[in-house]
């Protein structure tokens, strides 16, 4: 174990990485709910969830980030997977061709009419495939002997 | 008259990030190098800005948020990387 000659302080990097990486999370889920008329949608807003989560791995390590978040990303990734496929496969029940989507308007008490689309939850789906193979492979990569 | 200005920035912004590149290329040592990545990373911000208002949409906002997030990111693995030698620490240790 070789000792450093001087300790290393980062209490200016740790304080600015735990705002950040909540900007970072607010943008990511703009960018999952705007996917449906404008650019972004499932797998931009899995990118920059991962990239959130890699600014927390670079900044504390992998033992803190894996008490905080205690979930296993692999599982998660294939989650994800059953998501996507099973809305494809629901749209079989009602008669209907392979991943058919279908939307209608709601009248929400706080947003008001809002279109509510299954879509979405196929976006889920990929956003959850996303973020699990993105931090799996982060993980592998950094991994030392 | 505004198309003018946007067109000369841009053009300049081109001729910094061609500075920028040439430096990260030949750049005796590695804090120079990431130096220089940081500062093309912050002008095509500035680039997609300019773009941006000369075609008058908002459909660029994202890419600029997205991009600077990202060169964010990149500068501090790349400066915790000269600081530790590592990137991604496995456990903590102070």
């Amino acid at each position: 174990m070789i000792k450093h000659r001087y300790r290393i302080n980062n209490v200016i990097l740790r304080t600015v990485a735990k705002l950040v990486s909540l900007i970072i999370l607010t943008l990511a889920v703009y960018l999952f709910l705007a996917g449906h008329h404008s650019p972004g949608g499932g797998f931009v807003g899995g990118l920059v969830l991962a990239s959130a989560l890699v600014l927390l791995l670079i900044v504390f390590d992998i033992e803190t980030v894996r008490k905080g978040i205690p979930v296993d990303f692999k599982k998660v990734a294939a989650f994800g997977a059953l998501l996507s496929v099973g809305t494809g496969f629901g749209a079989l029940i009602f008669g209907e061709n392979f991943l058919s989507q279908a939307f209608d308007y709601f009248n929400l008490p706080f947003f008001g009419k809002t279109e509510l689309t299954t879509v979405m939850i196929f976006e889920a789906g990929v956003a959850l495939v996303v973020v699990g193979v993105v931090v799996t492979i982060i993980l592998s990569i950094s991994e030392d002997e | 008259m505004i198309e003018i200005m946007l067109t000369l920035a841009l053009t300049l912004y081109g001729i910094a990030i061609a500075i920028s590149v040439i430096r990260t290329i030949i750049g005796p040592s590695l804090p120079d190098r990431i130096v220089a990545l940081d500062m093309i990373g912050v002008m095509l911000v500035s680039c997609i800005a300019i773009i941006s208002v000369s075609y008058g949409t908002k459909a660029f906002l994202e890419v600029i948020l997205i991009l600077a997030i990202l060169a964010f990111i990149s500068t501090i693995a790349f400066s915790k990387y000269i600081e530790r030698g590592t990137i991604i620490d496995s456990r903590r240790d102070d």
